[in-house]
């Protein structure tokens, strides 16, 4: 009996516990196999539910079962880094015919696990705002910033965030009717997700990107930038400001 | 055969929560030392990381890894043995510890510690990943004996003697795990003195400790299940106690994974293991 017989057989329980495992007696394993099979199942789960609670709630406990188990088995971990277990889940669940319904589901899982990475990404010294008010204004429209490892920006057509904290906290308001993509930064320890007009989200993603501010700006014209950059300096989740040289 | 920097106590430890962060820190009580799962602190930075470099300033560190898959028919994973060299050489750790057990398969990663037949090819196997990980890291590790629910019709080796030649073989350590000596002895039907009296424990580093569940195979035999999830049991308190009078004191360490208790509960348990400890001369 080979590993790959043995894994075959724990993730399909209806197939035969392998040839060649026994009790003490000699007697085939029946049931002492289906330890392994249990553990992996609900390990796997509790690991996806531990990086993904506000989809698990919105599921409810039977559905998300369900689709744990079904995506454990399509999609296994392929790294021993649970941390990292579930990148592609979002996309997953957008495949489902039977999830359509629930259609803001993948972004809500999306942000869930861009808090996860924010969590566990490399610190980094903030920009010192005194080089940012040095800048003249002529050299502010030429300027990149560069962002902190541990920020992250998920767009999309639903209010995630509210949902999200819905799910996470009953008592937390309804959602509104607007889109909300998410900027997430971590000043501290603590992954911190804030809601973001449409237009702020476009204006970050292009600064994200690499964009100079002046050219951030004609991407998203009506996006308050002295806004974007006072939150983004009072979050921490800028690290540099760069010049480019006129040329 | 490798420079050991720094040791772990002949003392209790306790399997670091990070819920319990404040309580260490506050009143370690008889803990002496920590280990950590080697997996939870790979991220890049952030709190686990900030955590761990202030814990490993006050309290000697044991890392013990459950994701090498030492047993697995496939290589080693070479950027998870990247990664845990990398946390290695940063942190120093008193002790590396992995398990007799495999977890990886072409297919992913099965997250749970799966069972070894025996024989001469799996120990040729484990022998020759034991020799890869002590030469990347440059360190001795330690080998953890499993708990078992099954047996394999192929194995020619029983588990004591598995275990003492894969020691002699890659000069590596042990780490005996007497909860895991109880399940498994249940469940298979042998006496754990006996497997004690056959373990070669002048090779162990650590021992640990651990609660199991209680169930039934499908004859209604005691199933005995390896949760980390309750107290250590008192069977298991009174092998430890046999252990110990033969090994002399060695760093004892309480897991509890599961359902994680409030650090009064846990320190007690330590404190029972120091008692134990303390019954014999050093």
């Amino acid at each position: 009996m080979t590993q790959t017989d043995f894994t075959t057989a724990i993730f399909d329980p209806a197939r035969p516990v392998p040839a060649g495992l026994t009790d003490a007696a000699g007697r085939p394993a029946g049931k002492r196999f289906s330890v392994y099979r249990n553990n992996v199942a609900v390990s796997l789960k509790e690991a996806l539910e531990t990086g993904f609670p506000a989809t698990a709630r919105l599921l409810g406990e039977a559905n998300f079962e369900t689709l744990a188990q079904r995506y454990l088995r399509a999609r296994p971990p392929q790294s021993p880094l649970m941390m990292l277990f579930g990148e592609g889940f979002a996309d997953y669940i957008a495949a489902i015919p039977a999830l359509k319904s629930l259609g803001y589901l993948p972004d809500v899982a999306r942000l869930e696990y861009a808090m996860r990475q924010s969590y566990h990404a490399g610190d980094a010294a903030p920009l010192d705002p005194a080089k940012l008010a040095a800048l003249p204004p002529e050299a502010l429209n030429r300027a990149r910033l560069s962002f902190a490892p541990a920020v992250r920006l998920v767009l999309s057509d639903w209010p995630i965030h509210a949902i999200r904290q819905k799910a996470l906290e009953p008592d937390a308001p309804n959602p509104p009717g607007t889109a909300q993509p998410v900027l997430i930064t971590r000043p501290n320890y603590d992954p911190v997700p804030h809601p973001l007009a449409p237009e702020q989200a476009v204006l970050i993603a292009a600064l994200m990107d690499g964009a100079t501010l002046s050219r951030a700006l004609t991407q998203a014209p009506r996006a308050d930038l002295g806004a974007v950059l006072s939150l983004l300096l009072a979050q921490s989740a800028l690290t540099d400001i760069d010049v480019e040289t006129p040329k | 055969m490798f420079d050991q920097p720094n040791t772990l106590p002949a003392a209790p430890g306790v399997g670091y929560k990070p819920q319990h962060y404040s309580d260490i820190l506050a009143d370690a009580g008889p803990v002496r030392w920590l280990e950590i799962h080697a997996e939870n602190y790979m991220g890049d930075g952030g709190r686990p990381i900030a955590q761990l470099r202030f814990l490993a300033d006050r309290f000697p560190i044991s890392v013990h890894g459950v994701g090498l898959s030492i047993g697995g028919e496939t290589p080693l994973d070479p950027s998870h043995l990247a990664r845990l060299k990398y946390l290695c050489d940063w942190l120093n750790p008193a002790s590396f510890s992995e398990h007799l057990a495999w977890s990886t398969h072409d297919s992913g990663f099965l997250n749970d510690l799966l069972p070894l037949p025996y024989t001469n090819a799996t120990l040729a196997r484990v022998c020759s990943h034991i020799d890869q990980v002590q030469e990347t890291l440059g360190r001795r590790m330690l080998l953890e004996n499993p708990s078992s629910y099954l047996a394999f019709a192929e194995s020619t080796y029983d588990e004591p003697a598995f275990l003492a030649e894969v020691s002699k073989r890659t000069g590596c350590g042990l780490l005996l795990d007497v909860n895991n000596i109880f399940v498994s002895a249940t469940n298979l039907n042998y006496d754990p003195r006996a497997y004690v009296d056959a373990f070669p424990l002048d090779q162990v580093g650590e021992i640990h400790l651990g609660g199991h569940d209680e169930d039934e195979d499908d004859h209604g035999a005691p199933l005995l299940i390896d949760s980390h999830g309750r107290e250590v049991a008192d069977p298991v308190w009174t092998l430890l106690d046999y252990v110990l009078e033969k090994s002399g004191p060695r760093p004892t360490l309480i897991e509890w994974d599961t359902d994680v208790p409030d650090w009064a509960t846990l320190a007690l348990e330590a404190a029972r293991a120091e008692a134990a400890l303390d019954k014999v001369p050093a």
